[in-house]
C-alpha cells in the first residue's frame, strides 16, 4: 500500500498495530486491549482526515496508484461475461481506451472507458490513461454498434488529458473528441458516465456526455488541471493547491454547480481502501440510473439530455 | 551607374523638424512589409504585398460578409457573471472590466443576422482580442442561441472561430460549452440546416473539440493556427521536432480536417456557392 503525504498518520497507526499484533503472536502477551484500542484510534483518524479533504488532497486520491482503474470495474461488475471489442477500424487499437459488452446483473451494457497502467511498463502501454483520436473513435464506434442494438452505454472516465502528441493533432484530436460530443448528445439509448479518477477538460467530456453524469467521492472534473491552470495563470506551478480550489472541481462543487447529477460514496479511507465496497456501490449506482431511463421513449431520451446541457452556463442576459 | 546618388552623408534633418506619423496608418506584416492602413482595410484585411491575413474581429467580418454592412445583432446584452469567484493574479471581474473597456465589446462572441448576396445567414464571431476569445458561459449561450435562430427560422449558420480554448476562469462551466454547443448543432443538423465552420487565425482548444470542427464544411483562411493542444504543449510533452508548418491551415487541409482553404476576398462568394450548391439553388 502507498500513502499520499497527508495519510501518514495513518500509515504510523496501521504499522503500530501490526507491530502489536505481532508481539501477540509472537509472545504470550496479551495484546488484545492495546489492538482494541489502536484499531480505535485509526478509524477516528481516519474519519478525521476525509472529512476536511482539500481540494488538491482529492486531486491526489484521484490519482493513488491503488485506486481500482476501469477495467478492474469491468471485471468486478460483469465477471466473466466481459468481452472486450477492438479497434476503430481505421488506424489502430488504442491501448488507452478500451470497451467491450458485459453483463450487469441481467442487462447487457456496452462498457467504455479509458484505463491507465499500474507499473510503468503497463503505464506506457496504456500510454497514462490519454487517448489518440483513434480511441476517441473506437469508442464512438461502439457506442453507435450499442445504439444499433438497443444496448445501453456506460463510461468510465479517467484521464489526465487528450493525447497532446504530433500524431494525435495529424489525426485530427480535436474533430475526433467534438464527433463524440455531439453524437453523444443525440444517441437514442441511456448513457451513464461515471468519473472513477481523473476528468481533464475535452478528453474527458469525449465520453462523458450522459443522461446520469455521477463522480466518486474523490475526483476531480474541470477544464484543466490544476498544475496547467497553475502554470498559465499564475506562471508557476507552485499555485497548484490554489488552482484547485479555484477551479471547484471536486465532486460537491460539481453537484453544486449541476454540471454532474450524482455523487457516489467511497468507503472510509477512499476508493482503494475497500475495492469490494466501491464495486458494490457503483454497480448499484448504475443500475438504479438505467431504471430510471430504461422506459423513457428514445426522444424523449435525447430531449431530456439535449436540455439538460442547454441550461448549463450561468451569465446575466 | 546608380539611379541616385547621395551627395550628403548621414541624416540631415534636425530632430525638431522631422515628421511623426500618426499611429494606425501603417501596418508592417511579419515578413516586415510596411502597407498603408486604408489600402490594407480596402483589401479585405489582407497585406497586397505578402498575402498576409491580418487578425480581424467580428466588427470586420460583418463588414465583409452582410451586404452594406446591415444587420441585426442577436443577443446584444448577455454578459458574464462571476460564479465561482474566480481570482488568480487578477480578480476574474476586474478582467472582464478591463477587457470591456479595452475593446468595447461585452464578450468574445458577437451574434448576428442580415442577408448575405441577398439572402439571409446568420453568423457568429468570435473577438479575439476579448480574453483570448475564450469560450466561457456567454459564448455558449450566443452560440446555442444563435443556432436556435438559425433552426427556427431556416436560415443556415457560419461560425467564425477565432479563440484560445475554453474560459479557464469559469472552469468546468466553460468545458460544458463544448456540450452545450455541440448539442445545438447535432439539432441544427437533424433539421438539415447548413453549418459552415470557419475556422481563422487561431483557432485551438475546445473551440476545434466542439463547433470549429462540426461543420458541413470546415473552412480556413491561409496560414491560419488550427489545433487542439498548442504547439508548445506537444513540443514539451513529446519532445519531437514539430513540422514547419505543423497546425497550419495548410496542414490540416492535407490530414484531411479543411474541405478548403480561402483568400479572404473570396470569402463571401465561396460561403454562397457552397450554399447554393448544397441546398440545390439557383447560383448566386
Amino acid at each position: 500500500m502507498e500513502y499520499l503525504d497527508f495519510e501518514l498518520p495513518i500509515k504510523e497507526l496501521e504499522e503500530q498495530y501490526q507491530k502489536a499484533c505481532n508481539i501477540g503472536s509472537e509472545s504470550n502477551v496479551d495484546v488484545t486491549a492495546t489492538c482494541k484500542q489502536i484499531e480505535k484510534k485509526l478509524i477516528e483518524t481516519k474519519k478525521d482526515i476525509y472529512k476536511n479533504l482539500t481540494a488538491w488532497q482529492r486531486v491526489q486520491l484521484s490519482r493513488h496508484p491503488n485506486r481500482p482503474y476501469t477495467l478492474d470495474y469491468f471485471n468486478a461488475l460483469c465477471g466473466d461475461t466481459f468481452l472486450e471489442l477492438h479497434g476503430d477500424r481505421n488506424v489502430k487499437d488504442d491501448k488507452a481506451m478500451i470497451g467491450g459488452l458485459g453483463k450487469i446483473g441481467d442487462q447487457s451494457f456496452m462498457l467504455i472507458g479509458q484505463q491507465k497502467g499500474y507499473n510503468t511498463k503497463t503505464r506506457q502501454y496504456r500510454n497514462f490513461g490519454m487517448a489518440n483520436p483513434e480511441g476517441y473513435r473506437k469508442a464512438l464506434r461502439l457506442m453507435k454498434s450499442a445504439e444499433k442494438f438497443g444496448v445501453p452505454v456506460v463510461c468510465f472516465v479517467d484521464t489526465p488529458g487528450a493525447y497532446p502528441g504530433l500524431e494525435a493533432e495529424e489525426r485530427g484530436q480535436g474533430e475526433a473528441i467534438a464527433r463524440n460530443i455531439m453524437e453523444m448528445t443525440r444517441l437514442k439509448v441511456p448513457i451513464i458516465v461515471v468519473i472513477i479518477g481523473e476528468g481533464a477538460s475535452g478528453g474527458a467530456l469525449g465520453i462523458g456526455v450522459g443522461d446520469k453524469v455521477m463522480m466518486l467521492e474523490n475526483t476531480w472534473y474541470s477544464v484543466i488541471s490544476p498544475e496547467s491552470c497553475s502554470s498559465i495563470l499564475w506562471r508557476s506551478w507552485e499555485y497548484k493547491e490554489i488552482a484547485a480550489d479555484a477551479l471547484k472541481l471536486t465532486a460537491k462543487d460539481m453537484k453544486k454547480q449541476k454540471l454532474i447529477d450524482e455523487i457516489i460514496k467511497e468507503p472510509l479511507g477512499g476508493a482503494h481502501s475497500n475495492r469490494k465496497e466501491t464495486f458494490s456501490t457503483v454497480k448499484d449506482a448504475i443500475l438504479s440510473s438505467y431504471d430510471e431511463f430504461k422506459n423513457l421513449s428514445p426522444s424523449d431520451l435525447v430531449n431530456k439530455r439535449m436540455d439538460k446541457y442547454s441550461a448549463m452556463g450561468v451569465f446575466k442576459a | 551607374m546608380a539611379w541616385f546618388k547621395r551627395t550628403q552623408k548621414g541624416i540631415q534633418t534636425p530632430t525638431e523638424q522631422k515628421k511623426d506619423v500618426p499611429k494606425g496608418l501603417w501596418y508592417k506584416s511579419p515578413t516586415g512589409k510596411i502597407i498603408d492602413a486604408e489600402q490594407l482595410e480596402n483589401n479585405f484585411y489582407v497585406s497586397p504585398e505578402d498575402g498576409y491575413h491580418v487578425r480581424i474581429g467580428s466588427v470586420e467580418y460583418f463588414k465583409i460578409l452582410f451586404d452594406d454592412n446591415k444587420f441585426k445583432e442577436l443577443d446584444k446584452n448577455i454578459s458574464s457573471k462571476d460564479p465561482l469567484n474566480f481570482e488568480d493574479t487578477k480578480k476574474y471581474t476586474d478582467r472582464l472590466k478591463a477587457a470591456q473597456e479595452k475593446t468595447g465589446l461585452t464578450d468574445a462572441v458577437r451574434t448576428a443576422v442580415g442577408k448575405s448576396k441577398g439572402k439571409d445567414l446568420v453568423i457568429a464571431c468570435m473577438d479575439f482580442k476579448f480574453i483570448g476569445g475564450s469560450m466561457g458561459s456567454v459564448v455558449g449561450e450566443k452560440i446555442a442561441r444563435a443556432a436556435d435562430y438559425s433552426l427556427k427560422h431556416n436560415i443556415p449558420l457560419v461560425i467564425i472561430s477565432k479563440s484560445g480554448g475554453a474560459r479557464m476562469m469559469e472552469a468546468a462551466l466553460s468545458l460544458m460549452q463544448l456540450a452545450k454547443t455541440s448539442a445545438k448543432l447535432a439539432q441544427l443538423a437533424d433539421a438539415k440546416i447548413p453549418y459552415i465552420s470557419l475556422c481563422t487565425d487561431p483557432t485551438t482548444g475546445g473551440t476545434t473539440a466542439s463547433f470549429a470542427m462540426l461543420g458541413d464544411i470546415n473552412i480556413s483562411e491561409p496560414g491560419a493556427l488550427i489545433g487542439f493542444a498548442g504547439p508548445r504543449v506537444v513540443k514539451d510533452t513529446t519532445g519531437q521536432d514539430l513540422p514547419k508548418d505543423f497546425q497550419t491551415a495548410e496542414f490540416l487541409k492535407e490530414h484531411g480536417f479543411l474541405d478548403f482553404i480561402t483568400p479572404r476576398s473570396e470569402l463571401k462568394d465561396k460561403i454562397n456557392l457552397y450554399l447554393d450548391l448544397i441546398l440545390n439553388q439557383p447560383v448566386r
